[in-house]
């Protein structure tokens, strides 16, 4: 494997109990892309965290480009070369794009020259990579991939030869996912290394040049990316079979349950996010939702749930009407058998702070069987608590865990698991699998055919193309608020794709 | 030629009232923009002010009663920094201690340096910051109208004043022009960005409430040794409090911070010129409801008018690394 670009041995790091990384050696050959897949929590965050100066390690060495280094701090690490695209951006939302990039990297202390320096060097970077962004745009007005190459060029900035990107795509559309793919191959033709750290197989298979699989904080396995499949890599990953499309049989649809007529919905800035939307609902189905994040789908998704009020339309759940000038609270949607799983389960789903037990019955807590009056059961909530972890495997198993103690994945299923087992009549569910890893996406989706075939109706919206293909009956495509097409739940990615760009219904008829 | 007078006399008011607002309220600039709230300002320029009138009595020196004091407010600061910066603690519990701790022990120190009810001994001459004449002064006061304004309004103010108001400018260069400003915003909006970008959080927000401490020490300096002749027992009344209220007012930026402090020292000015003296239409105005103006004002101007005042999103949370 040519010179290596970096090298680790021996990587041990715990954090309390938990080992996060054991004993990890591994070599990442200078001017390829590397791959490093795993599980939520298998350690592969923790250890380029280490790389990149933010944690130390408990053990182990770090060789860069064939020296020792002591990477103590991310300084320690900048100057060494090494330049880190974190998950979470690390961007101040009210700074320009150019006050972002110097940030750290100043040179001297007053501003003016090293402005002035850095927007000479912003602009050989932009020509050399094709980054094109606004420097003196507001990083907050930014669409998320605009921000996410502002995290790159922070890195290039500085110099990076080494470039780690953790979970880059989470956010980002398939498109922008395609256009960075482009940027981290250039980046590789251009001599520099890159690390790409994901739980997405496809994402390995498309772009690495060699890929290493981590499970439970351990290294099990590296490869060439052209010498493996995706169905072994799931395998090592999981550290069993995993099936990667669910197997469904053939719906079958019975009567309308929820009916959507000529739906329109604003926005607070008084923006149109649904424009004048229509579709059924019928048991036994799953109708997906696609389309880009941000063309009205989590706005439809809020007003069918009660917490959006609708500007004209109707929604008729189970042949009544569902008051949409706000009147409608969602527990009373609750108590009519509508059941709602929200996208995004920090802000809307969960109670971080609360127990797993809490956060178990929220939304339900009023019920005979979780309190007398006013007065919660407590043994009652944890017993139920407990057949619900026995039932959707929620690790740790602990009711009385703080709910944020939990990963993405369980944290998801709690949401799953509360909302399912009311056993509901309908089912709206906005991105079940968001930050969930393999073996979780496989549980939650067998969990919505199981819901499908027992007669419910489910409602999914996705960004995830591939999680909208596998599971929906009927698939309606959302672009600018309206819905542009409808296809068959075996339609073909790029028909699909056409649709979700806004490729008019019409015009690929034509 | 009366009615212009009385606002000369009531503008050159303002100015002495608001300079102790304005010196606090940019001290809490430093310290709230970098991530650190701070409600002890009331007490660092509470204990500022006594160690400005004791080093003062002392040495006879107003000099040296100013490094005392700066000195004094610095270590508050850096026990506020170590208490929320070091060991993450809660903020507001830590300022609110400062508070305390100001209050009871000018008073008791006070009482046994000097038995003279908690006072510090009346001070006079080089001992105090007194009035400074502006060049030309004398000769420009006869002119009418300019020199009313230069020789009575600009003219004749303490040393700390022409500070305070050169503060604001420096201030913002400080804030927008220079590196250590750049950081200091950033840390105050997402510290996790200034450490991943490899700069120190905590040494950055220590030498923010360090600036603090500086000056809310020049704050108390200018209540003991050019407002007054020596320290009485809670000098400040409350303009620590004050000070939090225009920063956020001036929705924590350096020139609009010194217009809310003129503003509300104009109020203030005010309340004292009419106390006694019937308004038309609305007869005598009770001083309570004069001393409330700035409070109420900061609620119904921050309610309706300037719209939502954002704080710093990182303000008054310690920084943890994530996990």
């Amino acid at each position: 494997m040519g010179n290596a670009a970096i090298e680790l041995i021996g990587i041990d790091k715990s954090f309390g109990l938990v080992r996060a990384n054991r004993d990890i050696s591994l070599k990442i050959p200078a001017g390829t892309i590397h791959g490093i897949i795993g599980e939520n929590g298998a350690g592969k965050s923790t250890l380029m965290s280490i790389l990149y100066g933010f944690y130390q390690a408990d053990r182990g060495e770090i060789l860069i480009h064939g020296e020792k280094a002591k990477i103590e701090t991310p300084s320690d690490a900048i100057a060494r070369g090494i330049g880190m695209v974190h998950q979470h951006f690390m961007l101040v939302h009210n700074f320009t794009v150019l006050e972002n990039i110097i940030l750290g990297a100043e040179g001297e202390p007053l501003l003016n020259t090293s402005i002035a320096k850095a927007r000479a060097e912003l602009q050989r970077l932009e020509r050399e990579y094709g980054l094109e962004v606004d420097p003196d745009a507001i990083v907050e007005d930014l669409p998320v991939g605009l921000q996410q190459r502002v995290e790159i060029l922070k890195a290039l900035y500085r110099g990076a030869e080494i470039l780690i990107l953790d979970e880059p795509t989470g956010v980002l559309t398939p498109a922008e996912a395609d256009h960075l793919f482009r940027i981290l191959r250039q980046l590789k033709e251009e001599g520099k290394t890159v690390v790409l750290i994901t739980h997405k197989l496809r994402e390995i298979m498309a772009v690495t040049d060699n890929v290493s699989v981590m499970r439970q904080g351990a290294l099990v396995a590296t490869s060439k990316t052209s010498e493996t499949t995706v169905e072994e890599l799931a395998e090592l990953m999981v550290g069993r079979r995993v099936l990667l499309r669910v197997e469904k049989g053939p719906a079958a649809p019975g009567d309308v349950l929820l009916s959507v007529k000529n739906l329109t919905v604003k926005d607070s800035r008084g923006v149109t996010m649904v424009d004048d939307v229509s579709f059924d609902l019928r048991t036994g189905e799953i109708v997906g939702i696609a389309g880009v994040a941000g063309n009205g789908q989590s706005e439809l998704l809020e007003t069918i749930t009660g917490i959006r009020k609708a500007v004209s339309g109707t929604v008729t759940l189970d042949g009544i009407p569902i008051d949409l000038t706000g009147a409608a609270d969602p527990s009373e949607l609750r108590a009519r058998g509508l059941a709602h799983v929200p996208e995004d389960r920090h802000h809307m789903g969960l109670v971080l702070p609360f127990d797993e037990s809490e956060n178990s019955i929220l939304g339900y807590h009023r019920q005979e069987k979780y309190a007398k009056g006013p007065i919660l059961d407590v043994d009652a909530i944890r017993n139920d608590a407990e057949e619900k972890i026995r039932k959707y495997d929620i690790r740790p198993p602990n009711p009385q865990l703080k709910t944020a103690n939990f990963s993405g994945g369980n944290q998801q299923k709690i949401v799953l698991a509360r909302e399912m087992e009311q056993d509901p009549k309908v089912l709206i569910v906005g991105q079940p699998t968001r930050g969930v890893d393999v073996g979780g996406i496989e549980f939650i989706h067998k969990r919505l055919i199981e819901m499908r075939d027992r007669g419910k109706a489910v409602l999914l919206v996705s960004v995830e193309l591939d999680e909208i293909r596998s599971l929906s009956d009927r698939i309606l495509v959302m672009f600018a608020g309206r819905i542009v097409g409808e296809r068959a739940g075996d339609a073909t990615e790029g028909e699909l794709g056409l649709l979700m760009a806004g490729v008019d219904e019409r015009e690929t008829a034509a | 030629m009366d009615f212009f007078n009385t606002l000369v006399f009531l503008l050159d008011s303002t100015i002495r009232v608001s300079v102790p607002l304005l010196l606090a309220a940019l001290a809490g600039l430093y310290s709230e923009r970098s991530g650190v709230f701070d409600i002890g300002l009331e007490g660092k320029m509470l204990a500022g002010a006594f160690a400005a009138g004791a080093a003062a009595a002392v040495s006879g020196s107003a000099w040296a009663g100013l490094a005392a004091a700066v000195l004094i407010a610095v270590f508050l600061s850096l026990v506020h920094g170590f208490a929320s910066i070091t060991h993450r603690g809660n903020q507001i519990v830590s300022g609110v201690a400062i508070n305390f701790i100001a209050a009871g022990s000018t008073i008791i120190l006070g009482q046994a340096w000097f038995s003279q009810g908690g006072r510090t001994p009346l001070l006079g001459g080089d001992a105090r910051f007194g009035a400074i004449q502006l060049p030309f002064a004398e000769t420009l006061s006869d002119v009418p109208i300019i020199g009313d304004l230069y020789s009575d309004l600009l003219s004749g103010h303490s040393l700390i004043a022409y500070v305070a108001f050169l503060l604001v400018p420096f201030t913002w260069w400080v804030l927008f022009r220079t590196r250590f400003g750049l950081r200091l915003r950033a840390v105050g909006e997402n510290p996790a960005a200034v450490d991943t970008a490899g700069i120190s959080v905590a040494w950055l927000r220590y030498r923010a409430v360090i600036c603090t401490g500086i000056l809310t020490g020049l704050a108390g300096t200018y209540l003991a040794l050019s407002q007054n002749a020596g320290f009485v027992k809670d000098m400040t009344a409350g303009r620590g409090y004050i000070a939090l209220a225009a920063l956020i007012f001036a929705k924590w930026r350096p020139v609009p911070v010194m217009f809310a402090c003129l503003l509300f020292g104009f109020l203030d000015a005010f309340s004292i010129r009419i106390q006694g003296t019937p308004l038309p239409l609305v007869g005598q105005l009770p001083v309570q409801f004069m001393q409330a103006l700035p409070y109420i004002l900061t609620v119904i101007l921050l309610a309706g008018f300037i719209g939502r005042a954002e704080p710093p999103r990182a303000g008054g949370i310690p920084y943890v690394k994530e996990r």
